[in-house]
């Protein structure tokens, strides 16, 4: 099994100080959303604030705890970009349509039913 | 001859293990990947018809939101067990690693015991995968029944990881002086996967659904 394993622990890095440090980051910045929403902050200004905090503490998850950081450079360029690009194209299909689908939506009061004849 | 011309590779030489991983772990990477697409792919599904519908904000501060941010703590607090259990491993300290990882599992099992509490609170409430409570559709007249569809599939997916991630580690643990180090690594990076999905499920399903009026 060993025989199959890369440099076997040697290149693990990071302290369980900073493990902790990154930990109470994440739960602050946990701390800091649910504040926005105790404050009732509007919807718009939410789902922007709520989806950068979002990446920054997806980014020290994968950065620390997955150690992304002390991988070789090769292995996040395999990983992130690819990633990155697909959500965006993602986002970019169905965004646009959506609110196109929401534009179709009747506003006005239900149309009378049709007269028998 | 080998030595000079590993010496010669540099990061981007490539050579024999270019990305200085076992095969499992790339594999693991790989899995990683697929999985964020899929559950980006049902996010996304998720603000599509959010924002092409109404949609009822169901949840008040107090106590739905408090205990969903208790459910975040105890995840968050399992990737730092999970964590913990890997820089053990790493150090050769073979049974603390085992006390981390059961510990991991503990606080996976202590999350679906929340989120099934919750689940079972809005479905006595009258929420199903596709019709609301009747006092949800009064409050938001021609909101989409589709709210139950999003929240009991993309917080029930993510349960799943969390319950499978929970079996992985306990066979884990139970192995963990059979296995080496990098065998402990891997079931750290679905566990921690499964922690930062959880980062966008909480907020979008969440907190841009708190009851205002409340």
């Amino acid at each position: 099994m060993s025989s199959h394993t890369i440099d076997e622990g040697a290149h693990f890095a990071g302290s369980n100080r900073l493990f902790i440090s990154v930990w109470a980051w994440l739960l602050a910045l946990t701390g800091f959303e649910v504040f926005l929403g105790y404050k009732q902050v509007p919807v718009i200004y939410m789902l922007v604030i709520l989806m950068g905090v979002s990446i920054i503490k997806a980014a020290l998850i994968v950065a620390y705890f997955m150690h992304l950081r002390f991988e070789r450079l090769n292995l996040v360029l395999t990983i992130v970009p690819a990633l990155v690009i697909c959500i965006c194209l993602m986002l970019l299909v169905f965004f646009p349509d959506s609110f196109r689908a929401k534009a179709l939506r009747s506003t006005g009061p239900p149309p009378a039913p049709a007269e028998s004849r | 001859m080998a030595t000079e011309a590993q010496a010669i590779a540099g990061d981007w030489g490539g050579g024999v293990h270019p990305y200085r991983v076992g095969h499992r772990k790339l594999g693991m990477w790989l899995f990683i990947m697929s999985d964020s697409l899929t559950f980006s792919a049902l996010l996304i599904a998720y603000a599509y018809v959010r924002a092409s519908n109404v949609w009822p904000t169901p949840f008040p501060f107090s106590p739905s939101i408090v205990f969903s941010s208790v459910m975040t703590l105890v995840l968050l607090s399992s990737s730092l067990t999970m964590v913990m259990a890997v820089s053990a491993s790493s150090r050769g300290q073979k049974s603390a690693a085992r006390k981390w990882i059961l510990l991991t599992a503990l606080l996976g099992v202590t999350f679906i015991v929340l989120h099934s509490l919750e689940w079972r609170h809005l479905y006595l409430e009258g929420l199903r995968p596709f019709a609301l409570p009747a006092e949800w559709a009064a409050k938001w007249p021609g909101a989409t029944p589709l709210f139950g569809a999003t929240f009991f599939g993309i917080t029930g997916l993510h349960m799943f990881h969390v319950f499978t991630g929970c079996i992985y580690l306990v066979v884990v643990a139970g192995r963990v002086n059979k296995l080496n180090h990098e065998d402990v690594e891997i079931s750290g990076l679905y566990w921690h996967f499964v922690d930062l999905v959880w980062m966008f499920v909480f907020p979008m399903i969440y907190l841009l659904s708190i009851n205002m009026s409340k």
